[in-house]
């Protein structure tokens, strides 16, 4: 598996941007969100994970659902969207490698295990392996620095990590 | 999968239940030797809420602002700034509406793992603690601001919301006092930079993390305009022990060794044999709290190390014996930041180390200002090529010059100011790693220029 696909290639990975309906039990828990905060606005990065919990991702169609839902600027929105680092506005794989690369990490080595991950799925940060099963990307420390290198796979978080468990840790996400 | 689940990461505390008693491990004493989160009945017969009731309707919220005054309770978010004189400058009184008591749990300093712990294994201390500093500063609404990747702190908290709300210990006449509080949990989505107090308000507005000017603080104009106080996890913490024992007893935790109160959660990682974390007096030496660690891995000396996180200054092994506490590592050049150490080898370069760390601050900077935004990329170039051997005459003397440019008042929030820290810090005590690096003459006005941006 060497080849390297890009996110953003539109044909490994079917993109249900446009034409995009809000799911309503999505929409229902987005209005609930609402209450939480004095002005609306404040539930749109909540409102935005909720959309990416459902696709996997943040569609383009999303934004101006979003937007009106909450009674909000479309450009807020996207503002909001661009800004945050897990908020993923292209497809991403079914599972997300996030791979700490903050300092504890790289002294208890990182360096080596990105390496690995490299190797092994024969892609790099931002990439999608071409089977869509998994996205690599760096994270600012885990906060698991006591047990570095340390990573994510979707919700789980593991450490220390060497590149010989690489396989086997990958092999509980299909 | 059996191997999976091995590999999975669990926090922990490297200390006995027997060590950590109710008067001398205030933080801790509560936790299960099994790691798992003490549920509403466990606390309660641990004397959870008892500040609360011995607190509310007994005492008024002035008296809990001098008791914290009087504590000395430093921030532990790595500012170290008196949460009982910020207490005292929150604006409250007729006219001026009840404001927001935000929980700041966005933990991301590089090297930092403290406040997990406490998140995951005993979010009712914390609840119990917002409490209290939600009835000082007169605060209506609380939240508590979480990193997006803290799944089960996330997990945890909300079910001791659910518990305390059942239980009455959050919502309205609050253990039969009269006063109203509730929480809510707010989940980030990365990035580092909203864990600056006015970054976070951005964010819980649901805006850009964008630091905002101050004046005004958060304190007089926050969130939404009202009166905002944001803490950190492990303050909050600390703050029923206080009003439970008083300001005497929280003083006396540290002793002689300090004239900062109160513990520390302190901990230590990278290559020494226990990686982990412990709660101690403040101002415990480093070379204390690396002995606990078990030392240096077999075969490896300690060349450096960080005493806060990534934004705090690089320190020698001879200031292992100064007591950490803000005032004794400020004086250093350095900051106790959140006193979770980073210990670095003899082996293992600084001018690596620190590329790797100014580009997490470069990533990571929110691109208001023009020092941090065009800075610290340029600064990761220049240590780039010293790293590969490849630095030119005068580029020590350029990394000096981005070190005070990215320095505290040139910037709009001290996130440059942070990620000044260790580069100035590395420049002063290992020089010679840099000018290694150096193999080219000057390039005469650098006719090529070195291309900002593209990290
Ligand atoms: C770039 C940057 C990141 C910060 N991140 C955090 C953080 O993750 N958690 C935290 O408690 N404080 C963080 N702080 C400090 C906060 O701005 C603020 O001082 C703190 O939350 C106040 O609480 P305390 O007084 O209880 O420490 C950060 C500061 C800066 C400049
Ligand atoms: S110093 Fe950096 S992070 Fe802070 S406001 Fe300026 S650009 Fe943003
Ligand atoms: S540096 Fe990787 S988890 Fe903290």
């Amino acid at each position: 598996m060497n080849q390297t696909v890009s996110t953003n290639d539109p044909t490994t990975i079917a993109s249900d941007g446009d034409g995009f309906v809000l799911n309503e039990e999505d929409a229902r828990a987005i209005v609930d969100e609402r209450g939480h905060y004095e002005q609306p606005q404040a539930a749109c990065i909540e409102a935005l994970k909720i959309v990416q919990r459902r696709h996997g991702w943040v569609p383009d169609g999303a934004i101006p659902a979003i937007a009106e839902a909450l009674g909000i600027g479309v450009a807020e929105v996207e503002g909001v969207a661009t800004f945050y680092s897990l908020i993923f506005r292209q497809p991403v794989g079914r599972h997300v490698i996030l791979l700490c690369d903050s300092s504890s990490c790289f002294l208890t080595g990182y360096d080596t295990l990105y390496a690995e991950f490299t190797r092994h799925l024969g892609i790099r940060f931002g990439q999608t392996t071409p089977d869509g099963r998994f996205t690599l990307l760096p994270v600012c420390c885990l906060g698991a620095c006591d047990r570095g290198p340390a990573l994510m796979i979707g919700e789980d978080t593991y450490g220390p990590v060497a590149p010989e468990d690489v396989a086997e840790l990958l092999e509980g996400y299909e | 999968m059996a191997s999976n689940a091995s590999l999975r990461y669990r926090c922990q505390l490297w200390q006995t239940a027997r060590e950590r008693q109710p008067e001398t491990h205030p933080l801790t004493w509560r936790l299960r030797e099994d790691n798992t989160r003490i549920d509403l009945d466990d606390y309660l017969a641990k004397d959870g809420y008892a500040a609360v009731r011995e607190t509310l309707g007994q005492q008024s919220p002035q008296d809990v602002i001098e008791t914290m005054k009087t504590a000395n309770v430093r921030g532990r978010g790595g500012g170290g700034f008196s949460a009982g004189m910020k207490w005292s400058l929150t604006m409250q009184g007729e006219g001026i509406p009840r404001g927001y008591l935000v929980c700041n749990a966005d933990e991301m300093e590089p090297g930092t793992f403290k406040d997990r712990l406490l998140l995951e294994q005993q979010p009712h201390l914390l609840i119990e603690g917002m409490i209290l500093g939600a009835y000082a500063n007169n605060s209506a609404y609380g939240y508590i601001f979480l990193r997006g990747e803290y799944v089960e702190a996330a997990r945890s908290i909300d079910k001791a919301l659910a518990e305390a709300r059942e239980a009455g210990w959050l919502g309205t006449d609050i253990a039969g006092s009269g006063f109203d509080f509730d929480i809510a949990l707010h989940t980030g989505a990365g990035r580092y930079i909203c864990g600056e107090e006015t970054a976070l308000i951005s964010s819980l507005e649901g805006g850009r993390a964008n630091p905002r000017t101050k004046p005004p603080f958060p304190g007089q104009s926050g969130a939404w305009g009202k009166p905002t106080v944001v803490n950190n996890v492990e303050t909050l913490c600390n703050v029923p022990g206080v009003m439970r024992h008083g300001a005497d007893w929280y003083q006396g935790l540290s002793g002689e060794r300090s004239d900062d109160g109160g513990t520390k959660l302190y901990g230590v990682s990278g290559q020494v044999e226990r990686a982990g974390l412990w709660e101690l007096p403040i101002g415990t030496p480093g070379q204390e709290i690396l002995e606990r660690a078990g030392g240096m891995r077999a075969g490896k000396s300690l060349k450096a190390w960080l005493p806060g996180g990534g934004s705090t200054g690089f320190l020698l092994p001879e200031h292992l014996e100064l007591p950490l506490d803000f005032d004794t590592i400020g004086k250093q050049g350095s900051r106790l930041g959140t006193g979770l150490l980073t210990v670095v080898t003899e082996e293992q370069s600084i001018v690596s180390l620190l590329r790797n760390l100014e580009s997490f601050f470069a990533r990571e900077s929110c691109g208001w200002c023009t020092p941090c935004r065009d800075g610290l990329p340029w600064t990761v170039k220049i240590l780039e090529s010293l790293e590969r051997g490849e630095g030119e005459v005068g580029d020590l003397e350029l990394l000096q010059e981005l070190a005070g440019d990215l320095g505290p008042g040139k910037t709009f929030c001290a996130h440059a100011p942070g990620a000044s820290m260790p580069l100035s810090s590395a420049l002063k005590h290992f020089r010679d790693e840099f000018e290694r690096g150096v193999s080219h003459p000057s390039r005469a006005a650098h006719e090529d220029p070195i291309p900002v941006g593209n990290v």
